[in-house]
């Protein structure tokens, strides 16, 4: 035991736990007695992703260390202490709580600290820098209180930060000292555009604007910023994002070379000038520079790892290409990318009216594409960085990799993953070829990015290669003969949307006869209730009539939900969750008269449970004489419209968001689409009413409003995108108008706006070119198609009360009026509930 | 003694074919429920026609009654009906799951005369009366 090596490593960030992990893998952990000795309270956890704390990622969710592999690989660990001082001589480490580590080989892996230019006042309450879990606890804690935040900084980071600030409803500023934001990433021109679409967020940004200090007021709290011109800026909190510096006092103090700005110095094989200790990740520093991106870090990892073992890695730099989505907006530079190579030229595209900006730096001759840089629109980003890297030869006209792809006849953007060598780098975040692609591909039957993700580990670190490894995917499965359908079922081969589209041109307005026309078989429970909610969503006709009824889910051929002992429940609407004390009390009736269970939902209205079939018509007379209507909670169809109080009451509200939430909720009641919809409304920027996780959502503004799409709680909560900022309230009706139909018509069977979106090729941008600049020239008939819903709508239950003939399914048994005997309730909590089977089994014997 | 009289009754009704409903009350491609003694039996209608089948409305799943809820259809051409609260499918003509063949609902004999439809029970309990 004791002639083990004695391996210390400092630091467990993402490179620490990326050398540990690589460790364990080559079996490098067993020969060894590893400590890992970190000081952040917790194992490694995804700084690259932490700003996604904010969306509601939680420690657990971010963490990429599992303690029980290092206890498995006998690894020790210790958490929450810092090591003050390397003893070289002893070969001892120090740490700030008296420990002593002795080692025979040890590991630097510190990363930076975010660094607070020397400006007055940066220690005041209410300042705070923007790089661990800790941080951000403590932003989103301060920012509950405050009405206003500021970041210092434009960059990458700062500008990640702002989107926090204002995600936390906060009105932001950002203040850079450079004249344009992000100046080590994009030039004049992409700063302008960047600057232009970040403003429209709602962001205001100051560029060459110098800090000199923070003001505070009397209680000792941030009170503004003052600038070195004299100007100031009124804001109750301070986030300092203005770089990051190695964290390499360490090495000062006793005595490791260090680089000239900053950084452990290291050689290729990722030593320092100590043969004895590596270092790796942010605090190194090779051939001058440091490194502040995540995929170098796991390089040096790997690297300083087969360097123990003896092994011949090298580290020989890395190119420094991003790829980022920030605030929405997509940002990419890669290779050269302020055309610093001698006669190098560029080709740029500037379009100031979409907000997008490309250029490319290409050699002398136009045959070699040396770099470049995306701003708005980084879609091609993944082909473009790949034609750098590998030096592919550009075809005659470069211009058209960076034209905008809506030009029929140009040439389709990138030259396509496929001319890629097998070697050529795909995911540099996990060191991932081409080759090892395509061959997990073919060698495990791979048929989903997600595979190829779990599979590889490509595409799970930064996430900007998804697109290629799709490409590659649907390339490598056709080379495979696999053909990838979307087939809505056995009975139809076509997908959903082509289903909609057929109906419509085809003016079918029956399953069956689309089921001749157009499929086979006598259909299922996939696609009658698919069909049946296209044919609702084109005619809107009662979804009980002309022998649809066979067609509905039972919750819709009940127009009630069905619960686990086949009762049901009945969900009135109540528009944007506003009530009158008299509409309670019919509710309170109600319930009392057919002894229904009652329970406040989650989204602002009441729910009635445990009505038998044969009561749930009486339920609905009596409802719909006290005021109430179909709340369609029993179909795929707009659900609720939440709102919070709003300006007529709350003293922040700056718009009448319950107004607003009623006018929503009536114009889209009954709408029928691919899945359930749901929407809310604030009346400010506390956002209340939660409208950013919904399928539309609207935050009330000074100027009007905002409009969010594509948001989703449930199974995978997903925030929802800025579509329109500062609207009024028709062009609010208009989008929503437009957005909903668009929707409708395309998207799959039980996919919800978020993966609808998810899967929309062209994102964000594609959609607003869609629904905000009619690109595609739909936005009329989308708006007539919802006319036409709106003006058909009727309540579904009003005019099934009025059909004798659809009363008749009501009935209990078709032979007899007996109530259900299977229905046994059990008192509980002063209301009652559904018998479990075990308590009522031995009376219904007979019954089976 | 017992057997004897277990013998006559079971002779006296094991004949019977119970008349359950018309066909016009079943919706074609859906299903009703009927009731016969204590027994919940759900009628399911294929098509326009005259095919319909008798099973067990108790869903061994879900532990409820709601067969007869249940979307109507077929799975490479085997007639079905699918479960309306957890979707398993059952074949309508031996009652066994589609999705997990351990499981299988009861069937009855089933007929249709004179656009009425009747049910074959083994052991007839007393016919409730049609109100
Ligand atoms: C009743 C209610 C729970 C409650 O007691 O509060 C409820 C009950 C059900 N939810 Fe829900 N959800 C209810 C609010 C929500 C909310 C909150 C909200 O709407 O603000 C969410 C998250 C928001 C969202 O959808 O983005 C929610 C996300 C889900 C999901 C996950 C959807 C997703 O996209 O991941 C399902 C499953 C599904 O739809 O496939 C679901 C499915 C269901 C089903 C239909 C499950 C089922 O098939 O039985 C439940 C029906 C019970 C019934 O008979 O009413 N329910 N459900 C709430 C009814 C609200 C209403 O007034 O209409
Ligand atoms: C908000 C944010 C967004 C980012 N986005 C991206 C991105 O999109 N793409 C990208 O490539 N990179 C991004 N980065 C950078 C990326 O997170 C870093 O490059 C990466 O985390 C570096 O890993 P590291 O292990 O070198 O350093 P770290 O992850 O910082 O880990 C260093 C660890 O060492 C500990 N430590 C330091 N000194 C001591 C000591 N003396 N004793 C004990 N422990 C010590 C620290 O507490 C820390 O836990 C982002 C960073 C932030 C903050
Ligand atoms: S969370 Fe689950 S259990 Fe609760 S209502 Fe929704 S679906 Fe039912
Ligand atoms: S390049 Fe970052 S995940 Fe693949």
């Amino acid at each position: 035991m004791g002639t083990k090596e004695r391996l210390l490593v400092i630091g467990n960030g993402m490179v620490g736990h990326r050398f540990v992990e690589k460790l364990i893998e080559n079996g490098g952990a067993q020969e060894r007695s590893i400590t890992v000795l970190g000081e952040e309270p917790r194992l490694a956890y995804d700084r690259v992703n932490l700003s996604k704390f904010f969306d509601g990622k939680s420690a657990a969710d971010l963490a990429i260390a599992d303690p029980a592999a290092y206890a498995e690989a006998g690894i020790e660990v210790v958490l929450g202490d810092r090591a003050v001082e390397i003893d070289r001589e002893h070969k001892i480490v120090r740490a700030a709580s008296g420990r002593e580590f002795a080692y025979d080989k040890l590991v630097l892996a510190t990363g930076s600290y975010p660094f607070v230019p020397q400006v007055l006042g940066r220690e005041a309450t209410g300042c705070f820098v923007y790089r661990t879990i800790e941080d951000l606890e403590a932003i989103a804690a301060f920012a509950a209180d405050v009405g206003t935040g500021a970041v210092v900084g434009g960059g990458l980071l700062g500008l990640e930060a702002a989107n926090a600030l204002k995600n936390l409803g906060l009105e932001t500023h950002v203040v850079e000292v450079a004249p344009r934001l992000m100046a080590l990433q994009v030039d004049d021109p992409g700063g302008a555009i960047l600057r232009g679409r970040i403003e429209s967020l709602g962001v205001a940004v100051h560029t060459g604007m110098q800090t000199k200090e923070i003001a505070t007021g009397p209680d000792g709290r941030v009170a503004a910023m003052l600038f070195a011109d004299g100007g100031e800026l009124h804001t109750e909190m301070v986030v300092f994002s203005a770089g990051i510096r190695p964290r390499d006092e360490l090495g000062r103090a006793c005595g490791l070379a260090i680089g000239q700005r900053g950084g452990f110095v290291i050689d290729q094989h990722c030593r320092t000038s100590d043969k004895d200790i590596s270092a790796i990740g942010e605090c190194a520093s090779y051939d001058g520079r440091t490194f502040g991106l995540v995929a170098p870090g796991y390089r040096m990892a790997e690297v300083a790892c087969a360097d123990l073992s003896g092994g011949v890695e090298r580290f020989t730099g890395f190119d420094m290409n991003t790829k980022l989505k920030l605030m929405g907006v997509d940002v990419a530079s890669f290779g050269d990318a302020f055309g610093l190579e001698p006669g190098a030229r560029t080709i740029s595209l500037v379009d100031t009216v979409t907000g997008v900006y490309k250029k490319l730096v290409v050699s002398a001759d136009k045959t070699v594409l040396l770099g470049g840089m995306l701003v708005g629109d980084a879609a091609a980003y993944g082909a473009l960085a790949q034609i750098c890297a590998n030096r592919l030869v550009l075809p005659p006209h470069p211009e058209d990799l960076i034209m905008p792809a809506a030009r029929e006849g140009a040439a389709p953007a990138g030259l396509g993953v496929d001319s890629l060598p097998p070697a050529a780098m795909i995911c540099s975040c996990h060191n991932v070829s081409k080759g090892a692609i395509c061959e997990a591909i073919t060698a495990q039957k791979l048929a989903a990015v997600s595979a190829i993700k779990s599979c590889t580990k490509a595409g799970t670190g930064c996430g900007s290669c998804v697109t290629l490894l799709n490409d590659i995917l649907k390339i490598e499965l056709r080379k495979a003969g696999v053909t990838v359908t979307n087939h809505l079922c056995e009975h139809f081969k076509h997908s959903r949307q082509e289903l909609f589209h057929l109906v419509k041109v085809h003016q079918v307005k029956s399953f069956e006869d689309l089921l001749q026309r157009h499929g086979q078989g006598r259909g299922c429970e996939i696609c009658k209730p698919a069909v049946a909610s296209i044919l609702a969503s084109t005619w809107n006709e009662h979804i009980l009539d002309n022998g649809r009824v066979g067609l509905q889910d039972t919750n819709d051929r009940f127009l009630a939900n069905i619960q686990r002992d086949g009762t049901y429940s009945v969900v009135p609407r109540v528009p944007g969750g506003e009530i009158s004390p008299d509409q309670l009390i019919v509710l309170g009736e109600v319930a009392k008269r057919y002894g229904l269970y009652t329970k406040i939902t989650g989204a602002q209205r009441v729910d009635l449970f445990g009505a038998r079939v044969d009561q749930l018509p009486h339920v609905w007379a009596d409802l719909i004489d006290g005021g109430f209507e179909s709340g369609h909670a029993y179909g795929k169809a707009l659900r609720t419209v939440k709102s919070c109080v709003g300006s007529t009451w709350c003293r922040y509200g700056v718009q009448d968001s319950v107004g607003l939430a009623v006018r929503l909720e009536h114009r889209y009641k009954g709408l029928r689409s691919p899945h359930k919809l749901k929407s809310a409304c604030s009346g400010c920027a506390r956002e209340c009413a939660e409208a950013q996780s919904k399928d539309f959502g609207i935050i009330a503004t000074e100027k009007g409003y905002n409009l969010y799409v594509c948001g989703n709680g449930g199974m995978k909560p997903q925030h929802a995108q800025l579509l329109a900022a500062d609207i009024d309230e028709a062009t609010v009706f208009k989008y929503v108008d437009r957005f909903l139909m668009f929707y409708v018509r395309t998207a799959d069977r039980l996919q919800r706006t978020a993966s609808w979106f998810n899967n929309l090729e062209g994102g964000l941008a594609y959609l607003r070119q869609v629904v905000v600049d009619d690109s595609l020239g739909i936005a009329a008939e989308l708006e007539a198609d919802m006319q036409h819903v709106v003006d058909t709508y009727e309540c579904e239950w009003k005019a099934t009360l009025a059909d004798p003939v659809k009363l008749r399914r009501f009935r209990p048994f078709v032979n007899s009026d007996t109530p259900d005997p299977s229905i046994v309730f059990i008192r509980e909590r002063d209301q009652h509930r559904p018998a479990l089977w075990a308590e009522k089994a031995d009376r219904l014997q007979g019954a089976l | 003694m017992l057997a004897a009289a277990r013998e006559a009754e079971s002779a006296t009704v094991s004949v019977r074919w119970a008349d359950l409903c018309a066909l016009d009350d079943i919706v074609p491609d859906t299903g009703v429920a009927a009731l016969v003694g204590d027994k919940q039996i759900a009628l399911i209608r294929v098509g326009h026609g005259a095919e319909v089948y008798a099973l067990s409305n108790f869903d061994p799943f879900s532990k409820a009654f709601v067969i007869a809820r249940g979307i109507v259809g077929d799975k490479g051409g085997v007639p079905k009906v699918t479960s309306p609260i957890y979707k398993q499918g059952f074949d309508l003509r031996t009652g066994v799951c589609l999705d997990d063949p351990t499981v299988a609902l009861t069937t009855y004999p089933v007929r249709v005369r004179e656009g009425r439809v009747e049910v074959l029970l083994e052991e007839l309990p007393p016919v409730v009366s049609r109100p």
